[in-house]
């Protein structure tokens, strides 16, 4: 004969710690609630910013309509901004996507000192943003830059040639491209690395006694099959570029004369330093379109693993 | 057609002798198997013939042509992997047309190549699905269209059937037998299946830690085995094993019978306490140690039904082997010795 | 082809893939092997345009570590990223950790789906959310204090963990518990003590990944911490190792350095289950 649990506090048990409708729900719910007021409460009250007239030191705060974004519109520069913004992601990660996918098929299969290697690349993505940055200020100096000592050393430069990386608006967004690349190739590097390690080695050994060479095994085998997790590593690296400031912040302030302000970057200068809280929030909401189509991307392919 | 050939191969990884000095040949038209538990270095051997692993010391002539440094696609050889590999994001058809695409043969002829390999494994419908709405038997036949597709002088099969159900597994091995006879392409065909190599094979080569134990016809393995490894790898029950001085006594369980069946004079006869029957339908097992012995000598005897001689457990009863039917091994080499036979 | 062509293909590919191999190590590590050096030049020797700057062209110093650590206020810097990291990994394992599991052992087709959202939170950047949180965290009275970054932290940490978590959770087969239950004890119970203590990889792995966004994160650093001696390293060093228009780059090469170099040697060993989790089921 089974004992079962008898009296009031057996039961009590049995009902919370083994019911697992109870249970589960239990144990999410203090995630989900911080969640939800960390990250919910401000975007709301972000989107009431933006149509208010709220300031740093403002007390009370009025309703005023789309007026900020009236203001936010007719800006050049949130314009500059906005074109910067898409130029620097566009470009940065079309050369990330390139860059990964040839360094990751360089990094499959055993070679020695593959932990040093693997170490060193993370390096840029592993480092707080804003110290990587610096290391890159002091690179392009415009006194003292290694590159354009380098360049002229080889002989690229000429003597009346001294590119000032930072002082320039063109140089200068072309510095920060190179800064969101060198920093988001390691990340987008090792997750392409795990898509080709999913590929079943018995797929290449196929394609080899097929006949294929190197570019057809590439681009009709390899390239196809590694298409989803390209994706999602271009995705992050899109999100993680368009709504950045530090890069910015560290480089450039934005200058010279707010050429490569990116939207994230105004929006701080704007809110925060300009304490036009209301026009700041404004602008950052132009971020949220961006995220909100990867946030659905992502979201179709958890459906898309679920159903295969 | 062609031959296939190695030569003194040997395969190291780290300190480890995958292969360790085979030589072999494989002739026109042959369906030769490489049998052998897992890690004999069969698979190793296949994907060194293929060129998917470069050997340490050694050659592999294809057509008497030695391939050794050549690329797979240079050795004009076919594959068909134990998975099938088929590639999942391209069609039947595109899959079954990917070697001929690979070659730059003109997209008409690619059609109909295609389409005859379909039709030769009757797969015509299935060309414009993709390989996960196919069945494991639909996919096999798949591997199989895209090997034959180009028409090459080998056809290399790791193991094929082994992921099919067993009911399907025969009907394949027939079907697979059947249209290597009809194209009469060399095949080799690697398996851990000793029945399916049995049924298979025109030779078998046995391997065993990286070496070939023997290689005969299904016939000379079965009775003549070379040593012990082989006495008892194959057969289903293995050979029976009886120590005497310095040898071993082998015979198979069929011809340990008792010796009301088998009155034969000249044989030897042995008292058989039996621990366990087995009823199979066609024939009984009848498991037990030879009376009187220590060590304890275990020995299987196979009955087949329709004699119905009385055998029950813990008795003890006097079975025969007929003196034909017995090979000598010797018990430090386990290598047959010859002449054992009467 | 001939077996020479053949051979000479192989060598020429296993050549080129080391080729890009040095070629992006050395464009990735570059900046820190620059960091290196300029650490240790002497400042003659670092601001002499006529110098080879590859090289050492004085002995090297110690001196802009000394100055970093005894004239400038990093060693607080790093105290106060620290205090900040610990209290902020408690916050989230508390959190993260009975929320992944439940994600993992939940049955019904939208757990999935609400791990993946879960995970989203985590790509919402500060830089929508810092605006309005200025003013929370001033009405708060956190203004100014590590305990601003202590409250706000998690709200990303807490996310990636989750779903890290949750894809740990998933390995450790359930018959583990199902015997712990048949055994006697209950679904929590099992949890607690049968899955917890086998699950110390998949914990450190949270561990590691919230510290290392903690030393990361500079867009709240920045905007709610003005006194210079309640900064993070992120935020301190680049605002305050600059006075006017001069930039003391040994000292803030060397202080960039420690900040990164240590952490990163951490992250690489755990790197394969960090991938794991931004794989997002892409590769199963």
């Amino acid at each position: 004969m089974i004992a079962l649990p008898a009296g009031g506090k057996g039961r009590a048990r049995w009902s919370f710690v083994d019911n697992e409708r109870r249970l589960w729900p239990a144990m999410l719910a203090p995630a989900i609630l911080y969640i939800a007021l960390l990250v919910g409460v401000p975007f709301v009250l972000s989107l009431f910013y933006s149509v208010s007239n709220a300031t740093v030191g403002s007390r009370s705060i009025q309703f005023v309509g789309l007026e900020n974004f009236r203001r936010i519109v007719e800006s050049g520069t949130f314009w500059l901004s906005l074109k910067n913004t898409v130029l620097i992601t566009v470009v940065s990660q079309f050369l990330v996507i390139v860059c990964a996918n040839i360094l990751a098929l360089a990094l499959t299969g055993e070679f020695r000192g593959k932990w040093l290697v693997r170490f060193l690349i993370l390096l840029p993505w592993v480092a707080p943003i804003s110290l990587g940055s610096i290391g890159w200020l002091w690179i392009f100096d415009s006194i003292y830059s290694v590159i354009n000592w380098t360049a002229r050393a080889v002989g690229l430069l000429g003597p009346h040639e001294w590119p000032i990386w930072l002082g320039e608006p063109t140089l200068a967004k072309t510095s920060i491209i190179i800064v969101n690349v060198w920093r988001i190739v390691p990340l987008a590097t090792v997750i392409i690395l795990a898509g080709l390690s999913s590929i079943p080695q018995d797929i290449h050994d196929a394609a080899q006694v097929d006949g294929a060479g190197f570019w057809r095994h590439y681009f009709e085998i390899t390239g196809p099959l590694i298409m989803p997790i390209t994706l999602v590593a271009l995705l992050f690296g899109i999100i993680f570029t368009f709504t950045d400031m530090i890069v910015v912040f560290v480089l450039t302030r934005g200058g010279p004369y707010d050429t490569t302000q990116v939207i994230a970057s105004w929006a701080y200068f704007t809110g925060i330093q300009g304490g036009d809280l209301a026009g700041g929030a404004a602008i950052s909401l132009f971020l949220f379109p961006v995220l909100a189509i990867v946030a659905v991307v992502f979201l179709l392919f958890a459906k898309r693993a679920e159903v295969t | 057609m062609a031959t296939v050939e190695a030569r003194r191969l040997v395969k190291l990884f780290d300190d480890v002798r995958a292969v360790d000095g085979i030589d072999l040949l494989a002739r026109q038209g042959e369906f030769l198997v490489l049998l052998g538990p897992s890690g004999c270095g069969k698979t190793t051997l296949m994907r060194m013939i293929a060129g998917l692993e470069h050997p340490t010391s050694g050659d592999i002539l294809i057509d008497g042509k030695v391939v050794t440094e050549l690329p797979p696609r240079a050795r004009n050889i076919a594959m068909v992997f134990q998975s099938y590999a088929l590639y999942p994001h391209l069609t039947v058809a595109r899959n079954i047309a990917f070697p001929l695409r690979a070659v730059g043969m003109p997209k008409p002829d690619i059609r109909k190549k295609v389409e005859w390999a379909a039709q030769m494994f009757g797969i015509e419908r299935l060309l414009d699905r993709k390989p996960r709405q196919l069945s494991g038997g639909e996919r096999q036949r798949v591997a199989l269209a895209r090997a034959v597709v180009r028409e090459p002088v080998v056809f290399l099969l790791d193991e094929p059937l082994s992921n099919l159900d067993a009911k399907l597994r025969n009907s394949a091995r027939d079907e697979l037998k059947q249209f290597q006879r009809k194209l009469g392409t060399t095949t080799i065909y690697v398996t851990h299946d000793q029945a399916e190599a049995m049924g298979l094979g025109d030779r078998i080569a046995v391997l065993s830690e990286g070496r070939v134990r023997q290689i005969g016809t299904p016939h000379d393995i079965y009775l003549r085995p070379a040593d012990t490894f082989v006495a008892t790898f194959i057969g289903s029950p293995p050979m029976n094993l009886v120590a005497e001085g310095k040898t071993w006594l082998g015979f198979r369980p069929e011809a340990f019978l008792p010796r009301e069946v088998e009155p034969a004079a000249d044989g030897i006869v042995f008292p058989f306490r039996v621990t366990r029957v087995e009823y199979l339908g066609a024939e009984r097992l009848v498991y037990g140690v030879i009376d009187g012995r220590t060590p304890e000598t275990h020995v299987i005897s196979k009955i087949p039904t329709n004699i119905r001689t009385e055998i029950a457990a813990d008795g003890v009863y006097d079975f025969v082997v007929r003196r034909q039917d017995i090979e000598r091994f010797d018990r430090d080499s386990g290598r047959r010795i010859d002449g054992g036979s009467a | 082809m001939t077996p020479a062509t053949a051979r000479a293909r192989r060598l020429a590919t296993r050549a080129g893939y080391g080729a890009i191999r040095v070629f992006f190590v050395v464009l990735l590590a570059f900046p820190f092997y620059w960091m290196l050096i300029t650490a240790f030049k002497t400042n003659k020797d670092l601001y002499n345009t006529a110098n080879n700057p590859y090289l050492f062209n004085a002995p090297p110093t110690l001196e802009h570590i000394i100055v970093l650590f005894r004239d400038t206020l990093f060693l607080q810097w790093l105290a106060n990223t620290a205090f900040v990291g610990v209290l902020v990994v408690a916050i989230t394992l508390v959190l993260a950790v009975p929320a992944g599991y439940a994600l993992a052992r939940m049955t019904g087709p939208w757990a999935q789906t609400l791990g993946v959202a879960i995970f989203l939170t985590y790509l919402v950047p500060p830089t929508i959310l810092f605006i309005p949180f200025s003013r929370i965290v001033a009405q708060l009275g956190v203004q100014d204090t590590l305990w601003s970054l202590v409250l706000v932290y998690p709200s990303f940490t807490v996310p990636f963990c989750t779903w890290l978590l949750m894809g740990f959770f998933k390995t450790i087969p359930r018959d583990l518990e199902d015997a712990a239950m048949i055994d006697g004890l209950s679904r929590l119970g099992a949890f607690l003590k049968v899955v917890m203590p086998i699950s110390l990889a998949g914990i450190l792995t949270a561990v590691i990944f919230t510290f290392t966004l903690v030393t990361q994160e500079f867009v709240y650093g920045v905007t709610f911490i003005t006194s210079s001696s309640s900064y993070t390293v992120s935020v301190g060093v680049p605002t305050f190792l600059v006075r006017g228009d001069v930039y003391f780059w040994g000292s803030m090469m060397a202080a960039c350095l420690i900040a990164s170099v240590p952490i990163a040697l951490i992250y690489n060993l755990f790197v394969d289950r960090f991938v794991a989790g931004f794989t997002v089921g892409a590769v199963k």
